[in-house]
């Protein structure tokens, strides 16, 4: 191998091309390196530096998903000293909010006093919402941060739940500014961004305003990229239950024509949240308000669950074979008496096209007319 | 689409017209948003001023129904600074000397008076456009939805064509389909004058085909009626019945008077839907069925690429799968129509449909195919036209300026466009079911510039009274930065103040497209 483009991670050497970054070129040879901030797609921010690893000849540690990969260089992903630095930054981020989750180890006596204030102040969880599925508490336990000494930081600005859609809760924020890379790069829809300095810092939408009275278009992109548990879906909170089992089946959204792949979590025959699907075309993650947010019409109790039949003026509830057998009859009895061409099929742009098939068959092979069309001009 | 979604962030230039992107495909304006953060060139051309525009370089505001006449005036600028490329023009196209002659007469001071765009800016646009690498058009309801729809459309191809954008990466005449499968459900021949594949139902082989695929004789070799001229044929008594699977005519169907008092007057109405909707209450049986969430499928996305469908939950009740309802009926009616699955169906479909033949679930489990696919190892066909048209060359076609068939006057003062907001879906069967959505939309509006608002005396927020030459409705004013002045924009989700009492029931000929975005209205307080 020529030195021109090689770089060696882990005294392993590695081609690599022009322009990609450490980070890349160690991903893409199965190479570990943790991240927080870096968010594909997207400008490098270096914001949360977790993915600092050693470069031979650099005074510092190299933030791995900004720097380029340079022909020579020589990598350490993981050295003492990275381990060191990891620790440190990750035992500062859980020290900087609420992130009472197992990591935390109580004491017994903390845990009584830790009950009470979950009883006296209703927005202070007892176990974080996103337990288990947190890049943070990933990477405190493969680092093995002990958190135990460090005093639990109350929340520097209270829960923001004023939107029907997300919950804001700056106090397990860790400012990583994945959610503003997100809404800025990739929706485009720039209605949030740092706001504060120092210790101040915070996640704001336009002046420091609920999300609702900005930009934002719940399009819920933010939630779906935030690490740790500062943004979570409204009504995942309210209806998933924690440690019990769920199901994810990838399907397509039934909104528009775009066609977004989504990934629907199950729990109890009830869709309980919906992700975009990761790294797939057409929408790469990527949802909208309605495709991420507007799935309550599925468990609606509105549905309907009986055919129905018209008798006196009023729909009244019947039997499958009363109703099929109703439809059957008037058919026949139309066609014959005034023939096929005077009846009609409207089928639907929203239904399957298996459903769109049989919708014409039916029309073409057994009502015997043409007379088919959907609503898609309207 | 003739190109992908991902390829439109690849244009050095992207010509948006007649779609709100944002609102009414949210996912996929993201790509154009980027493109513009990108630095490359968005231009909008619409009658509001939508979102989008806040992303663009240009906005060019056309009066509502005039654009033939901008479209003409871009080529009419191009042919004149010999900006159209010639070796395109040559190889692939034919009928350039018509379109030469016939956009002569829309110089850009023409069609300043004509559409309201300043000279200038058809002139500068017409030179981006032309200029451009690789150009991309998107459209969307705001082209089709006129009485000259079709011709619209064809404008617009001889636009990409003139300067050779299409068949190309980047490039392409792109339609947004506004829900989920109409792209499928015209795939599948889900329209009056053809099966499967827009294979026609009065060619006798198509017809031959069927009959022997089908097992069955005497097929129709006559097309049918669209769903415009069901109702209007209904209204006179002229139609019998109706089976509606999943759509809810309604709310979303122009001129709601007419078109209720056409559906009050059929002999018999069977409504297939997932909620009692405005249609399905009226209807003599109603039959309960799945949503997506319950069903194994496959929808079409706007740009052609086949998805795959999950059930996810059990359906409630005793509600049953639409293609079974309809075997069920169709059996009952003595024709034996039976499938185990809906992948069996696929298969078929397969079969008789060249452009999904080589398409199975297997190969579309992880990522959907592009049609046309004819065979099991052919990639699917992202772009289309890269080396020939459909019909071997590309067509130009002379096209003239035609005025909407309603224009306003002193009783009618204001013009009406109507369309989609982010929050709701079509006629909201679905979205208004979710609180979070109602709470962000909850009710419809009349939105109306300020200027406008000004002159009529009214306040935003304040409830008002819409009256057109079919009828009446009653909302809140919105007093928004979108409006031009002179128009006036309502959604039409709403059934309690469906913006189709309103609108013109009047078609294009071919497309059999209403006019829902041109009819002549006036405003008054409400009492
Ligand atoms: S809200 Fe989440 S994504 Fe945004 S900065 Fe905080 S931790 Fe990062
Ligand atoms: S929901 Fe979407 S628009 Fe709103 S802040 Fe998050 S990314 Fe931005
Ligand atoms: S998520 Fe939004 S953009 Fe994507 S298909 Fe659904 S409605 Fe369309
Ligand atoms: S992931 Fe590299 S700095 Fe945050």
């Amino acid at each position: 191998m020529s030195k021109e483009n090689t770089i060696t991670i882990d005294n392993k050497q590695f081609a690599f091309k022009a322009g990609e970054t450490i980070l890349e070129v160690a991903k893409r040879n199965n190479i570990f390196i943790p991240t927080l901030c870096h968010l594909k797609e997207t400008t490098p921010t270096g914001a949360c530096r977790i993915c600092i690893v050693e470069v031979k000849g650099a005074r510092d540690l190299v933030p791995s998903c900004a720097a380029p990969a340079v022909s020579g260089m020589f990598v350490r992903s993981e050295s003492p000293e990275v381990i060191k630095a990891r620790k440190n930054i990750i035992q500062l981020m859980l020290a900087s909010g609420n992130h009472n989750c197992a990591i935390r180890k109580f004491e017994p006596d903390d845990w009584t006093s830790f009950h009470l204030k979950v009883l006296k102040e209703d927005n202070y969880n007892e176990l974080c919402p996103v337990w288990g599925d947190c890049k943070l508490q990933d990477l405190a336990y493969r680092y093995q941060v002990v958190t135990k000494l460090l005093p639990v930081s109350l929340s520097k600005y209270p829960m923001e739940t004023v939107n029907p859609f997300i919950i804001r809760d700056f106090s397990r924020c860790i400012l990583c500014g994945r959610c503003v890379q997100a809404c800025r790069e990739i929706q485009v829809n720039n209605a949030i961004d740092f706001g504060y300095r120092g210790a101040k810092a915070k996640i704001v939408a336009g002046a420091d305003v609920p999300l609702k009275d900005s930009d934002c278009v719940f399009c819920g992109e933010c939630v779906q990229v935030c690490p740790v548990g500062a943004l979570i879906p409204k009504e995942t909170f309210k209806n998933k239950k924690r440690f019990e089992k769920t199901e994810t089946v990838r399907t397509t959204c039934s909104y528009c024509g775009v066609g977004c792949q989504m990934e629907l979590t199950v729990q109890d025959n009830k869709i309980v949240e919906i992700n975009g699907a990761e790294d797939v075309e057409p929408n790469r993650g990527s949802l909208c308000v309605k495709g991420r947010y507007g799935y309550d019409f599925v468990a609606s109790p509105e549905r309907l669950t009986t055919p129905l039949i018209k008798k006196n003026g009023k729909l009244e509830e019947a039997s499958w074979d009363e109703a099929l057998g109703l439809v059957a009859a008037r058919f026949t009895e139309i066609k014959t008496k005034h023939g096929a061409d005077l009846m009609g099929v409207l089928t639907s742009a929203r239904v399957t096209n298996e459903d769109n098939y049989i919708a014409q068959k039916f029309t073409r092979s057994v009502l015997k007319t043409n007379n088919i069309d959907h609503c898609a001009r309207l | 689409m003739t190109n992908t979604i991902a390829d439109i962030e690849t244009a050095d230039v992207i010509l948006v017209t007649g779609s709100n992107t944002t609102e009414n495909h949210p996912v996929l304006s993201t790509f154009i948003k980027r493109a513009a953060l990108k630095g490359n060139t968005v231009i909008v051309v619409d009658p509001r001023k939508i979102k989008l525009t806040e992303h663009s370089q240009n906005w060019l505001r056309p009066n509502p129904g005039t654009d033939i006449a901008w479209i003409n005036g871009l080529m009419n600028v191009i042919i004149q600074e010999k900006l159209h490329n010639s070796e395109f023009i040559k190889n692939r196209t034919e009928g350039f000397e018509a379109i030469q002659e016939s956009v002569k007469l829309y110089t850009p001071e023409y069609v300043e008076k004509i559409t309201g765009i300043p000279a200038h800016d058809i002139i500068e646009t017409a030179r981006l456009f032309a200029k451009a690498d690789k150009a991309s058009i998107c459209y969307c309801m705001g082209i089709t939805q006129h009485t000259c729809g079709t011709d619209n459309v064809k404008s617009l191809a001889n636009l990409s064509m003139l300067c050779g954008h299409l068949g190309k990466a980047g490039g392409g005449v792109n339609p947004l389909r506004g829900q989920n499968n109409v792209q499928g459900a015209c795939d599948m021949g889900g329209l009056p004058n053809v099966f499967t594949a827009y294979q026609k139902v009065d060619d006798p082989n198509a017809i031959k085909k069927y009959e022997a695929f089908w097992n069955i004789t005497g097929l129709s070799n006559k097309p049918g009626l669209a769903v415009t001229e069901m109702i209007h044929k209904a209204e006179k008594g002229e139609f019998k019945s109706l089976y509606i699977i999943g759509e809810n005519p309604l709310v979303s169907d122009p001129d709601l008077n007419h078109a209720e008092k056409g559906f009050r007057n059929l002999e018999f109405l069977v409504v297939q839907d997932i909620f009692l909707t405005e249609t399905a209450k009226i209807a003599d049986v109603v039959l309960p069925s799945f949503c997506f969430a319950e069903k194994n499928g496959t929808f079409s996305n706007t740009e052609r690429r086949v998805q795959r469908v999950r059930k996810a939950v059990e359906a409630p009740g005793f509600a049953r799968e639409d293609w079974k309802i309809t075997c069920e009926i169709a059996t009952r009616m003595g024709t034996n129509m039976h499938y185990n699955s809906a992948e069996e169906i696929f298969k078929e479909i397969r079969q008789v449909t060249p452009s999904y033949a080589g398409i199975t679930w297997e190969r579309i489990e992880k990522v959907g195919i592009h049609w046309p696919c004819p065979t099991v190892d052919h990639p699917g066909t992202p772009i289309l036209h890269t080396t020939k048209f459909t019909r071997g060359k590309g067509l130009f076609h002379a096209i003239h300026h035609q005025p909407p068939a309603e224009l306003t006057d002193e009783k009618y003062p204001l013009v009406l466009t109507t369309g989609r907001v982010l929050y709701h879906y079509h006629t909201g069967s679905m979205t208004m079911k979710s609180d979070g959505l109602n709470e962000m939309s909850p009710e419809c509006f009349v939105e109306i510039s300020q200027n406008d608002a000004a002159k009529l005396d009214i306040v935003d927020g304040e409830m008002v009274n819409v009256f057109s030459r079919r009828g009446k409705i009653k909302a809140k004013l919105s007093i928004s930065s979108k409006a031009v002045d002179g128009t006036v924009f309502i959604p039409f989700h709403f059934a309690k103040a469906a913006a189709n009492r309103l609108t013109n029931a009047k078609i294009d000929p071919v497309a059999k497209i209403p006019e829902f975005k041109v009819c002549a209205i006036t405003i008054q307080k409400a009492a």
